[in-house]
C-alpha cells in the first residue's frame, strides 16, 4: 500500500516537497541571494521532471479517486517541463524581485493543483485540483506589486475563475443529482441523455470553456494577459492551459461518450467562434503580451477542432499539439520576457529593427512565431496538420475548410511582427541584451524542441502508443 | 542513385553558411554546394536515362520509403520518373544562376544565401515527393523564405508585395490541404487511408470524391501557378524582389503550382479533371489574354516580365485543361522553358538595374551600343518570350497548341484560337521593349560609362541560354525525357474518358 502511495504519487509527492522545503527556507530566516535560490530551485524541478520519467505505473488510490497512468504521468512531465522553462526566463525578472520564494511555493502550488486535477477519477476531486490550480494563480498575477495593472489582472481573474467555478460546481450538482454518482467511471452508465443532463453538461463545458479562454468566455483573457507579469502570462497561456485541455479530453472522451453527437456540435460551433474572434482581434492589438493572448486564443480554436475528431487520432494530436505548443509559446514568451524585464517595452511597434541589435533573439522569435503559425519545417506545422486531420476524418469539411482559411489571418498576424523585426527601420531600437545563463539555456530547449518534434516522428508514436 | 541527396547537399550548404564569416566565404560555400547539386542533378538524369534503356519501365524510379508518422499511414516516400528529373533540372539551372547573379550581395549576405539555398531545399523536396503530406510539407517549406527574401532585399512597396505573396500562397496551401484531407479519408488503400500518390493512382477515388475535392486541389495549387484570379500576387511579389529571387519565384516557384494541378490534381482525380476541363480552359484562356494586355501596359521591365509570366503560365494551364497526350506534354515543356526564359529574362533585367538604377522604359535606351553582352542576352529572352522558332518557347507554345487543337470540339478550339492570337500581342510588348531599351539613341549620359557582364554575370545568362537552346533545337530529348510519365497520367484520364 506504501509502496503503491510513494510510486503513483510520485510527482505530486515531489512538488510538495519543494514546497515545504521553501517554506522551511522562508521560515528560518536565513538570508539567501535570489540567485542561488533560484538556481536551487530549478535543480530541484529539474530532478521532478527527470523522476517523472522512471518507475512509471497504472493504478488507482484512495477508493479510486485518485489515479495513475503512463499517459498522465506523461501529461504531467509535459507541465513540469513547462514550468521549468518558465522557472529559468523568470531569471531576470525575478532577480531583483522582493518574493522569490513566494513566487515559486504560489507557481508550485497550482503545479501541484494540476497534477490532481489530471490524477483525478472523481469530479469532486476534479474540482479541488482545479481550484488549487486557480487561486494561487490569480495571487502570481499580481506579483508585479508597484504596477497597478497587475492588481487589475489579479482581480479581474480571480472574478472570472470564481464565477466559472460556480459555473462547473452547478454543473457537478446537476450532474450528481441526475447520475447519482460523482465517479468518472460510473458516471457514462448513468447518462442517457435527459435535457437536465444536456444542461449540466453545457455548465461544465462553459466552466472549461473559462478556464481555456474559449469564445465566448475568453473576455478575460487579454486583460489578465497584459497586467500580468510576463512570466505568469507565459504560464497561464501554456501549463494552466494545457493542464485544462488534458482533462477536458479525458472528460470529454470518457465521461460524456454518450452524449458525443451533443457535445461535436458544440465543440464544433465553439472552436470555429474561436479562431475566427481570436484572430480579427489579434489583427489589431499594439501590445506584444496582448497580441500573444489572442493569437492564444485562436490556438485553443485550432486545438479544439482535434478534440472534435473524437478518435485516438484526436486525443493524440491534441495532447501533441500542447507539447509543440508549450515550446513555440514558451520560445516567444521567453523573448517576450527577456525584452521586458531588461528594457521595459512591450509594444510591436518597440521592435521594429529588433534584429540589427538582436539577431540570434530575433531568429528565436521568428522560429517561435513560424512554429505558432504552423509553417514548416518547424513543430507547428506537423501539430496543425495532425488537429486538422483529426477533425477532417469526421467529414465536415466545411468547417475544415473554413478553419484552415483561417491559417491566413493567423499567418498575417504573425508575420506582421517577423516584418516589423527583419523589415522596418527604427530611430531607438532596442539595445543589445546581455543574457545570463538560464534564459539562454530556456530558448535553447526550446528552439531545439521546435525543431525536433516534427521533424522525428518518435514524439507522437510515443503518445499515440500511450493511448492505445 | 539515393534522391535523398538532392535533400542532403543544399541541407549541408546551408548549415555551411551559417559560420562562415564574410561575403566571400559565404559566396563561396553557396556556390560550391550549387555547383555540387548542379552535378548530381546531370547525374541523376543520366542514371535515370541508363534505367530506362536497360529496360526499366517503373512508373518511378530510384523509389525510396521510409515509415515517418506511422500511427497515420504517413511515409517519407521519394521517387522520380521524367517528369520530376525535368523540374529538378530547371532548378538546379535556376539556383545555379541564381548565385551566380548575387555575386555581390553584400546586404546581410549571410542570411540572403542561406535562404536562397533552404528555397531550393524546399523545391527538389516537392519535385520528389511521392507522398501527398511531404509534397504538402517541401509546398510549404519555401513560403517563409520568399517572404523574408522580399520583404528584406527587395525593392520598391516590397513589405506589401512579399505579405501580399505569403498570404495568397498561404491560401493556396490551405486549399490544397482541404482537398488531400479528403482525398485521404474517402479513399480506401487495402483498408487503410494513405497519402502515397502510387497506391492512391492505382486505386481509383469514388467519382462523387473528386467531384468534391478536384476544386480545392486545382485552385489551391492554381494559386502557385497564377490562375486566374488568382494571380495579383505574381506582378507585384516578382516585381519587388531581388533578382535571384525573381528568378527563383518565376522560374521555380510557379512551376510548383502546375506540377501540383499534373500529378495531384489531375494525375489522382482525372474523372474530375474531365468534368471540370471547360472551366480550366476559361480561367487558363482568361489568363492568357489577360496577362499579355496587362503587359502592353506597363512601362517597367520588371513588371513587363511579370505580367507576362502570368500569360505564358496560363498556356501551361491550357496544356493541362485540354487533357490531351499532346497538351500535357506542352504544358511540361512550357514549364521547363518558361521556367528557363524567365529566369533569364530577370537576370538581365537585375543587371540593368545594378548600373542604371531603373527599370523604367522610358529612361533607358541603346544599351547595346555600351553594353553588348547584356543586351544581346536581353534580346535572346525577349525572342524566346516571343516564341522564336529554335528557342525554347516556341516547342513550348506550338506543342501546346497543337495538343489543344486535338480536341475537336468548337469550344475548345475557340480557346485555342484566341490563346493563340495573344502571341501577336506578346511580340507587340517584346518587341516594343527590346526595341527602346537595346536599340534607339541612348538616352542618359551617364549611361555611357556602364561596364559590360562581368564574368559571373556571363556565366549565368550562358548556363540558362545553353538550357533555352537545347530544348529550342533538340526538343525531342525533353520530350522522350518526360514521356513516360505523361504517358502514365494520359493512361489514366483516358480511362474515365472512355
Amino acid at each position: 500500500m506504501l509502496n503503491d502511495f510513494l510510486i503513483l504519487m510520485k510527482q505530486e509527492l515531489l512538488v510538495t516537497v519543494i514546497i515545504f522545503l521553501l517554506l522551511f527556507k522562508k521560515v528560518s530566516g536565513r538570508e539567501w541571494s535570489n540567485v542561488s535560490l533560484m538556481n536551487f530551485v530549478n535543480v530541484l524541478l529539474v530532478i521532478n521532471l527527470v523522476s517523472g520519467f522512471f518507475m512509471q505505473q497504472t493504478g488507482t488510490l484512495f477508493g479510486d479517486m485518485f489515479r495513475s497512468s503512463e499517459l498522465l504521468s506523461f501529461e504531467k512531465n509535459l507541465l513540469s517541463l513547462g514550468t521549468l522553462i518558465i522557472s529559468l526566463q523568470s531569471y531576470n525578472w525575478l532577480k531583483d524581485h522582493k518574493h522569490v520564494a513566494e513566487f515559486y511555493m504560489l507557481l508550485l502550488s497550482t503545479l501541484l493543483g494540476m497534477f490532481f486535477m489530471l490524477s483525478s477519477n472523481n469530479l469532486l476531486m476534479f474540482y479541488l485540483g482545479l481550484e488549487l490550480s486557480t487561486i494561487p494563480l490569480a495571487a502570481l498575477a499580481n506579483f508585479d506589486l508597484d504596477k497597478k495593472k497587475s492588481s487589475e489582472a489579479a482581480f479581474k481573474m480571480i472574478i472570472s475563475s470564481a464565477f466559472s467555478s460556480g459555473l462547473l460546481l452547478f454543473g457537478i450538482s446537476l450532474l450528481y443529482g441526475t447520475t447519482g454518482t460523482l465517479s468518472f467511471g460510473e458516471i457514462p452508465a448513468h447518462i442517457s441523455g435527459t435535457p437536465l443532463q444536456v444542461f449540466s453538461f453545457i455548465l461544465l463545458f462553459a466552466g472549461f470553456g473559462f478556464k481555456i479562454s474559449a469564445v465566448p468566455f475568453h473576455l478575460w483573457t487579454a486583460d489578465v494577459y497584459e497586467g500580468a507579469p510576463v512570466a505568469v502570462t507565459s504560464y497561464l497561456s501554456v501549463i494552466s492551459k494545457g493542464a485544462i485541455l488534458f482533462v477536458m479530453v479525458s472528460v470529454l472522451y470518457n465521461v460524456f461518450t454518450p452524449l458525443s453527437g451533443t457535445w461535436y456540435n458544440m465543440v464544433f460551433l465553439i472552436s470555429l467562434l474561436t479562431i475566427i474572434t481570436g484572430n480579427l482581434f489579434a489583427l489589431r492589438q499594439e501590445n506584444i503580451k496582448r497580441f500573444l493572448a489572442f493569437s492564444s486564443i485562436a490556438q485553443v480554436g485550432f486545438i479544439l477542432i482535434g478534440i472534435s475528431g473524437q478518435s485516438v487520432d484526436g486525443t493524440a494530436s491534441v495532447i501533441y499539439f500542447v507539447l509543440i505548443y508549450i515550446f513555440s509559446n514558451l520560445a516567444a514568451f521567453g523573448v517576450v520576457n527577456l525584452v521586458s524585464a531588461l528594457t521595459g517595452k512591450e509594444n510591436i511597434d518597440d521592435y521594429r529593427a529588433f534584429y540589427k541589435t538582436n539577431p540570434l533573439l530575433s531568429w528565436v522569435l521568428a522560429i517561435a512565431l513560424f512554429s505558432l503559425a504552423g509553417v514548416p519545417p518547424t513543430a507547428g506545422f506537423f501539430g496543425k496538420f495532425f488537429l486538422f486531420l483529426a477533425g477532417a476524418a469526421k467529414g465536415n469539411y466545411l468547417f475544415i475548410a473554413i478553419a484552415a482559411l483561417n491559417m491566413i489571418i493567423s499567418f498575417y498576424y504573425y508575420l506582421r511582427i517577423i516584418k516589423a523585426m527583419f523589415m522596418d527601420a527604427n530611430d531607438r531600437p532596442i539595445p543589445k541584451l546581455e543574457t545570463s545563463f538560464s534564459p539562454k539555456a530556456s530558448l535553447f530547449i526550446c528552439v531545439a524542441g521546435i525543431v525536433v518534434t516534427g521533424l522525428a516522428s518518435g514524439g507522437y508514436a510515443y503518445i499515440h502508443s500511450l493511448l492505445k | 542513385m539515393n534522391l535523398s541527396l538532392l535533400l542532403i547537399v543544399p541541407l549541408i550548404t546551408a548549415l555551411g553558411i551559417l559560420p562562415a564569416k564574410g561575403l566571400k566565404q559565404v559566396r563561396a560555400i553557396a556556390m560550391a554546394g550549387a555547383a555540387v547539386q548542379f552535378l548530381l542533378c546531370g547525374f541523376l538524369l543520366f542514371a535515370y536515362l541508363q534505367e530506362r534503356a536497360s529496360g526499366n519501365t517503373a512508373a518511378f524510379l530510384f523509389e525510396d520509403d521510409y515509415s515517418w508518422y506511422a500511427a497515420l499511414n504517413i511515409h517519407y516516400h521519394i521517387g522520380v520518373d521524367g517528369i520530376s528529373i525535368a523540374m529538378i533540372l530547371l532548378t538546379a539551372f535556376v539556383v545555379l544562376a541564381g548565385v551566380l547573379v548575387s555575386w555581390k550581395m553584400e546586404k546581410m549576405n549571410k542570411e540572403f544565401f542561406f535562404l536562397l539555398i533552404f528555397l531550393s531545399l524546399g523545391a527538389y523536396g516537392y519535385f520528389i515527393s511521392l507522398d501527398l503530406f511531404t509534397l504538402f510539407f517541401f509546398l510549404e517549406v519555401a513560403v517563409i523564405p520568399k517572404f523574408l527574401l522580399i520583404g528584406i532585399w527587395g525593392s520598391g512597396k516590397k513589405e506589401y508585395s512579399a505579405m501580399k505573396l505569403a498570404l495568397m500562397l498561404m491560401g493556396g496551401s490551405a486549399l490544397v490541404f482541404v482537398g488531400l484531407a479528403g482525398v485521404y479519408f474517402n479513399t480506401d488503400v487495402n483498408g487503410a487511408h494513405s497519402f502515397d500518390i502510387t497506391q492512391l493512382s492505382a486505386v481509383n477515388i469514388p467519382v462523387d470524391v473528386q467531384e468534391l475535392f478536384f476544386p480545392f486541389a486545382f485552385i489551391g495549387f492554381g494559386v502557385f501557378t497564377a490562375l486566374f484570379p488568382f494571380h495579383t500576387w505574381v506582378p507585384d511579389g516578382h516585381s519587388s524582389a531581388p533578382t535571384a529571387a525573381s528568378m527563383f519565384l518565376a522560374g521555380i516557384s510557379m512551376k510548383l503550382g502546375g506540377y501540383g494541378c499534373l500529378r495531384v490534381a489531375t494525375f489522382l482525380m482525372p474523372a474530375a479533371a474531365h468534368e471540370y476541363s471547360p472551366i480550366i480552359v476559361a480561367l487558363s484562356c482568361i489568363a492568357i489574354l489577360y496577362g499579355a494586355f496587362a503587359t502592353m501596359m506597363q512601362t517597367d521591365l520588371k513588371y513587363i516580365n511579370a505580367y507576362s509570366s502570368v500569360s505564358h503560365c496560363g498556356f501551361v494551364l491550357l496544356g493541362i485543361g485540354m487533357l490531351t497526350k499532346t497538351s500535357i506534354d506542352g504544358a511540361v515543356l512550357q514549364m521547363v522553358s518558361h521556367g528557363l526564359m524567365t529566369a533569364l529574362f530577370f537576370a538581365v533585367i537585375g543587371m540593368i538595374y545594378e548600373r542604371a538604377h531603373t527599370r523604367e522604359v522610358a529612361r533607358l535606351g541603346g544599351l547595346l551600343k555600351v553594353m553588348p553582352f547584356i543586351s544581346t542576352v536581353f534580346v535572346i529572352a525577349g525572342l524566346c518570350s516571343l516564341g522564336l522558332p529554335g528557342l525554347s518557347g516556341f516547342v513550348a507554345e506550338m506543342t501546346v497548341f497543337m495538343g489543344s487543337w486535338e480536341n475537336a470540339d468548337s469550344y475548345y478550339r475557340i480557346a485555342t484560337i484566341l490563346s493563340c492570337a495573344s502571341i501577336v500581342v506578346t511580340a507587340v510588348y517584346i518587341l516594343r521593349a527590346t526595341g527602346k531599351v537595346i536599340n534607339g539613341p541612348i538616352v542618359d549620359k551617364t549611361h555611357l560609362s556602364f561596364t559590360d557582364a562581368s564574368w559571373n554575370e556571363r556565366l549565368a545568362a550562358g548556363l540558362l541560354i545553353v538550357g533555352v537552346l537545347i530544348i529550342g533545337i533538340t526538343p525531342f530529348l525533353l520530350k522522350d525525357l518526360i514521356n513516360p510519365g505523361t504517358a502514365a497520367i494520359m493512361t489514366k484520364i483516358l480511362g474515365v474518358i472512355k
